[in-house]
């Protein structure tokens, strides 16, 4: 892949924000565990928090990719309705984020690099996620992975849905799926606040500036990773194909890093997000 | 219940209640907690909690930083205001909407940043204002707070940050998002530094600040009462299709669940900060 391919597309073109929403939502979209499969070898999953549960709606595990080992903590969707309850819709529990911190730690142990894929439609709004504590999981996650000692590679494949996304999302690079979104809120709640109608999420959509080539401009991503044909569902092995590309891109800029400079990076890059106030 | 020692004595006596209607409006008021009538003197000398059932009424961040402060303070990063990075438009655009809470306010965003003395000891605080866009974080708050962060990081000093907050601010998208990153990842530092950071959780703090700054604290304290959660309850309640149980997300449930290390009347609040302070910078210099 060249390096244009990261760079988003000329400025002027038409405002594409809900078809990118329904891309990323696209019932044959590729998930995490369509990736792994093609992207690795010898994956072995690794469960459970050691303090309550094993979460299904994040895959955790030890894997090879081109020989390299690498951890991978990833959100998982089903696809069929059996499937869909398992993984609760991709929303993950407090302990689905504890034991993805607790597999990125033992990574950096070792000094292995971390790879994090995003797609979320939020962190589960349940009982039972809130008194286990679903912020305070959350809030650990975004101060323990400034900490980890070893690269770390987070890319947002479909749904960044809020904090239950960024849960996984401090990474010393961060990319997005040409047809991904990353956002503060859903559209569809946006909506039913801002114009107190759900029915409303296109405009919604537009207004919250949530696609790849938004998060580009305004400093939040570091690159996009386009998608073949019409969406990465018409061909899951060419998308694979092209993450592949970014994964080993990123890998070879953060090896040759210490653990202080890539702890460094990676704060530094965060530092500089949203730099849009006067003084 | 008088849980708590009223801080001063009453000086005034309070006007009949009869006399009420036919004097001055809002003189007296009905507390949200226990419905009764109170006399508004009475309840700001008990520093707004209310003196017959002790709920806690929402306060200002100035009042905030009044009572938990020796005297004056000074305020850092005041000019800063957004820039409007997604040129957000909803039912007015929102850079109306800011100009007309800095109107409203007073304050340039939601979060007041100070520097004073807490039983004269040298203290950063930081107070959300609930009542500029909901305390809600954009780009301002994050970047006032991760400054805080790093002042006392640079001059060991302690660090609150008292929160009042429905979370991220929509109107700045994935730029107020990523200030949840942010702030956590400056917190790291402060916590490699060994300075202690104090979070005190108050009515309502929910959203992407309690899943970042809120809950990071060496200590999380909360107001009695107080809503705290990641969603909001009524998100949860369309999600699962039914009422949710009494005092669901207060601070008593979070306290009982294990996510809070107490739960402190506001009376007691400065006192109990200034002993922690003193168990973990041991007493201040004299
Ligand atoms: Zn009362």
């Amino acid at each position: 892949m060249s390096d244009t391919a990261l760079q988003p597309p000329a400025p002027g073109e038409t405002n594409i924000a809900w078809q990118r929403v329904q891309l990323a939502r696209h019932p044959k979209r590729p998930h995490s565990l369509d990736y792994v499969q093609r992207l690795f070898t010898d994956f072995h999953e690794i469960h459970g928090d050691r303090r309550f549960g094993d979460d299904p709606a994040i895959v955790c595990g030890m894997a090879f990719f081109e020989g390299r080992p690498i951890m991978i903590a990833a959100q998982q969707k089903g696809r069929d309705t059996k499937q869909k309850l398992y993984r609760n819709f991709g929303m993950p529990k407090p302990e689905g984020y504890r034991k993805a911190l607790r597999v990125m730690q033992l990574a950096a142990k070792f000094g292995r690099p971390i790879l994090t894929l995003l797609d979320t439609p939020g962190a589960y709004p349940g009982i039972d996620a809130e008194e286990r504590g679903q912020a305070e999981a959350i809030a650990s996650n975004l101060r323990e992975m400034a900490r980890l000692r070893s690269p770390v590679i987070v890319i947002c494949i479909g749904e960044g849905g809020s904090g239950g996304a960024l849960a996984l999302g401090v990474g010393n690079r961060v990319y997005m799926l040409e047809n991904a979104i990353y956002s503060v809120i859903s559209p569809e709640s946006c909506a039913a606040i801002i114009y107190r109608d759900a029915k409303l999420a296109e405009r919604a959509a537009a207004a919250l500036k949530l696609t790849a080539q938004d998060l580009y401009r305004l400093g939040l991503i570091d690159g996009i990773i386009p998608e073949p044909g019409e969406g990465a569902h018409t061909d899951w092995d060419a998308a694979a194909a092209m993450v592949r590309e970014t994964l080993r891109k990123a890998l070879d800029e953060l090896t040759p890093l210490s653990p202080e400079e890539l702890v460094q990076q990676r704060f530094e890059k965060f530092r500089r997000m949203g730099n849009f106030f006067t003084e | 219940m008088p849980w708590f020692t009223r801080p001063k004595p009453k000086t005034e006596t309070p006007p009949a209640q009869g006399e009420r209607r036919v004097r001055t409006e809002g003189l007296w008021l009905k507390c949200e907690g226990c419905r009764q009538i109170i006399w508004r003197k009475a309840l700001e000398q008990n520093l707004h909690v209310c003196p017959k059932c002790g709920y806690h009424f929402k306060i200002d961040a100035v009042t905030r930083l009044r009572q938990l402060l020796d005297g004056d303070w000074e305020t850092y990063d005041d000019s800063m205001v957004s820039t409007d990075p997604l040129e957000f438009v909803d039912a007015k655009p929102y850079k109306e909407r800011l100009a007309a809470m800095r109107q409203a306010t007073n304050l340039n965003d939601a979060v007041i940043s100070a520097g004073g003395t807490l039983n004269g000891r040298p203290v950063y605080i930081c107070v959300l204002e609930l009542k500029f866009i909901g305390g809600s974080m954009g780009a301002v708050v994050g970047e006032k707070i991760t400054r805080a962060i790093e002042r006392a990081m640079a001059r060991r000093i302690p660090l609150i940050i008292v929160s009042a907050s429905g979370g991220a601010r929509m109107q700045e998208g994935a730029v107020s998002l990523m200030q949840m990153a942010k702030i956590s990842a400056a917190l790291m530092r402060l916590d490699e530094a060994r300075v202690p950071y104090i979070s005190v959780l108050t009515d309502p703090t929910t959203g992407g600040v309690t899943a970042s700054f809120a809950m990071l604290g060496d200590l999380n304290i909360a107001e009695p009462g107080a809503l705290i959660g990641f969603a909001g309850p009524r998100v949860i309640e369309q999600t699962i299709r039914q009422k949710l149980p009494e005092g669901f997300q207060r601070s008593e449930f979070l306290l009982k669940n294990g996510m809070l290390d107490a739960v402190v009347p506001r009376p007691q609040l400065k006192q109990f900060i200034s002993k922690a302070l003193d168990f973990f910078c041991g007493p201040v210099a004299a």
